[in-house]
């Protein structure tokens, strides 16, 4: 086992084992807190793809965040209201079940992050950066503008979704819900790395015109992980909604894009639980320097810059070293 | 909608073109010789809003307040590159960015911390305040016609600098080949500082203009610096041209956007329905431009070849 397999198992095991303590003594507040840095941390593995495996640095990623939440509150908002989602060209009832609330935000973000990918792809550098932060505005202000569900004050889902039997609501139950998926989710993430494809994606991240040379699309590529990216993205904002019971256009701002590639770059970058460390790390931050300061993001600022200047490579890089396969 | 009120609303899409322009100029100018992507533009920008509401409230005077902005925000932006920037110009994009990222966050909250959450306000002076009656018998509001000219100004000699002067030489010179005008005996660290200097300079400027008709708060950085990207992206990044042909389209799209679009849709369409989705689609709509200019020139308007 190398010193990265031993960090990736003490770091899901303290996940694991923090909530069951805090739910032993009776510290709701405390699972809640972990379940916030286990959502954000799916929505980071998903950056991850498009950002770690496939170097596409991705300023919108909010846009995926945000319409996993309001796919959520869409489908949740018509269960309570007891009205249709779509009456033509067929009755779409919502629904308050997880499981189809999960299937329809992934699907949706999968597709629009195919579009998105499909027009962002053909530029590259500062334009992509650029035009993936356009895309996530376009929708942060249609959200604000569009007063159908809520506009800028956004939308209150009463009870939270249902999923076979369990009380969703208790938040040691809702935590093992989201710590299943964050586990499910890592565990694809680390078969895709590993997978042909994930090395040909590699591959093309370190030299485009060698891929092209061997007869590879670098532009195929970058659309799937682009697409697969986002999908996760949008379970994760999904997920973030269900834990609020409450979704605003803020899920679309470009500071949640900001924070979301935050995880990724504390953690580490291309590694496959990176982004768990660094939500995790993000979150005991917000934690621990917001109960000492109103002005904890100075802190957080200076940590971040930190980071970038002198410790590439975030947390695991400095404490499992340097990975073999990033430059 | 009468055509004065068309025109009117032309003017305030002038108006808000010329200040983008002044924000744009920097950002472009930054990444055409640098290579740095500057999130926290928006940043010296609200500096320079914050020097100068804290100077007017202090001596009263608004000339001092439009100095303080400039030099607030130039001495703001040195201190930054010499301790931050500087590091950055041989990252990548990435690195650019999450490091400006958290300027943002160490900026906004170290202004909060000094000022206050509480928004500041500063008056037009009263030689600037009232409307003045222009041809075709429009009365426009005498500030902001004072916001175009002062714009229109900066843009003639921002031009004038950049192809006449030493140092608009060394900056063109800067944009093509960085390796030989070193070698050529320039001080290419002191012309990085100076460059960024200026372009914090003109922000700072801009917010000190913008301040006097919104309030100057923390925060009030970011929507700006967002649509200066938009523009610099439109016309072309490292393009002082580009920036100014994107910062009028930009402004006039959302300005007659948002005045037009309700009212275009209530042609066919019922009132309300209408309003929400010409207001919807209205504050969608430089997006829309921008993603557009850019699947077809991937490289902005006035971008070089790919």
């Amino acid at each position: 086992m190398t010193r990265e397999h031993l960090l990736n198992t003490a770091l899901m095991a303290v996940l694991l084992l923090f909530p069951l303590w805090a739910w032993a003594t009776d510290e709701p507040f405390l699972i809640t807190l972990t379940t916030r840095a286990v959502i954000l941390a799916i929505a980071g593995v998903g950056l991850n793809i498009a950002l770690g495996f496939g170097g596409l640095v991705s300023f919108g990623h909010a846009l995926f965040f945000g319409l996993g939440g309001y796919a959520m509150g869409i489908l949740a908002y018509h269960a309570q209201t007891y009205t249709p989602v779509a009456d033509w060209p067929m009755t779409i009832e919502g629904t308050k079940s997880m499981p189809v609330i999960w299937l329809v935000a992934t699907l949706v973000s999968g597709l629009v992050a195919l579009g998105v990918g499909a027009l962002s792809l053909r530029t590259t550098g500062v334009y992509f950066i650029m035009i993936t932060l356009a895309f996530s505005q376009m929708f942060y202000y249609f959200a604000i503008s569009w007063p159908a569900y809520g506009g800028e004050d956004g939308l209150s889902i009463y009870v939270r979704n249902g999923f076979f039997g369990l009380n969703t609501m208790d938040p040691i139950q809702f935590f093992a819900v989201c710590y299943v998926l964050l586990a499910g989710v890592l565990f694809f993430t680390a078969r895709l790395a590993r997978s042909p494809f994930g090395l040909m994606l590699g591959a093309a991240r370190q030299n485009e015109t060698r891929v092209e040379a061997v007869g590879t699309r670098p532009y195929r590529l970058y659309l799937i992980a682009f697409t697969i990216s986002g999908a996760i993205t949008g379970l994760s904002g999904a997920l973030f909604a269900d834990l609020n019971r409450f979704v605003s256009p803020v899920m679309f701002s470009w500071q949640t894009s900001g924070e979301i590639m935050v995880f990724v770059i504390l953690g580490g970058v291309g590694r496959v639980f990176g982004p768990v460390a660094g939500a995790a790390l993000f979150i005991l931050l917000e934690h621990v320097l917001g109960g000492l300061s109103e002005y904890w993001h100075i802190y957080l600022g200076a940590l971040l810059l930190g980071t970038v200047l002198f410790a590439r490579g975030g947390l695991y890089g400095m404490i499992a070293g340097r990975a073999a396969a990033h430059d | 909608m009468s055509a004065l009120l068309l025109i009117e609303q032309a003017l305030n899409g002038l108006q808000f073109g010329v200040m983008l322009f002044l924000m744009a100029a920097g950002l472009t100018l930054i990444f055409g010789v640098m290579g740095l992507i500057n999130l926290a533009h928006g940043s010296l920008y609200m500096i320079g809003a914050f020097a100068a509401a804290w100077v007017a409230g202090m001596t009263g005077s608004f000339m001092l307040a439009l100095g303080a902005s400039l030099i607030a925000a130039a001495v703001a932006g040195v201190l930054i590159e010499l301790l931050v920037i500087r590091r950055l110009y041989d990252r990548d994009h990435l690195d650019q960015v999450l490091a400006t990222f958290a300027l943002i966050l160490i900026l906004s909250e170290g202004t909060r911390w000094v000022f206050g959450s509480f928004p500041l306000y500063l008056d037009t002076p009263d030689w600037l305040s009232g409307t003045v009656r222009l041809p075709l018998g429009i009365d426009y509001s005498r500030y902001r016609l004072a916001m175009i000219g002062a714009g229109l100004i900066i843009a003639a000699a921002l031009f004038a600098m950049i192809s006449k002067t030493r140092l608009g030489i060394r900056i063109r010179a800067g944009e093509n080949d960085r390796e030989m005008i070193a070698a050529l005996g320039v001080n290419i660290s002191a012309l990085y500082t100076l460059v960024f200097a200026l372009g914090a300079a003109l922000a700072g400027f801009a917010g000190a203009l913008i301040g006097a008709v919104q309030s100057v708060q923390v925060g009030m950085g970011e929507p700006v610096l967002i649509l200066a990207f938009v523009v610099i992206v439109i016309g072309g990044i490292g393009s002082i041209k580009g920036a100014f042909v994107g910062a009028l389209l930009v402004g006039l799209t959302d300005t007659l956007g948002r005045a037009l679009l309700p009212t275009a849709f209530a042609t066919f369409m019922e009132p309300a329905a209408a309003s929400s989705v010409g207001a919807s689609l209205a504050s969608m709509a430089i997006y829309i431009l921008m993603a557009g200019v850019l699947i077809f020139r991937p490289r902005g308007l006035f971008g070089g070849a790919a």
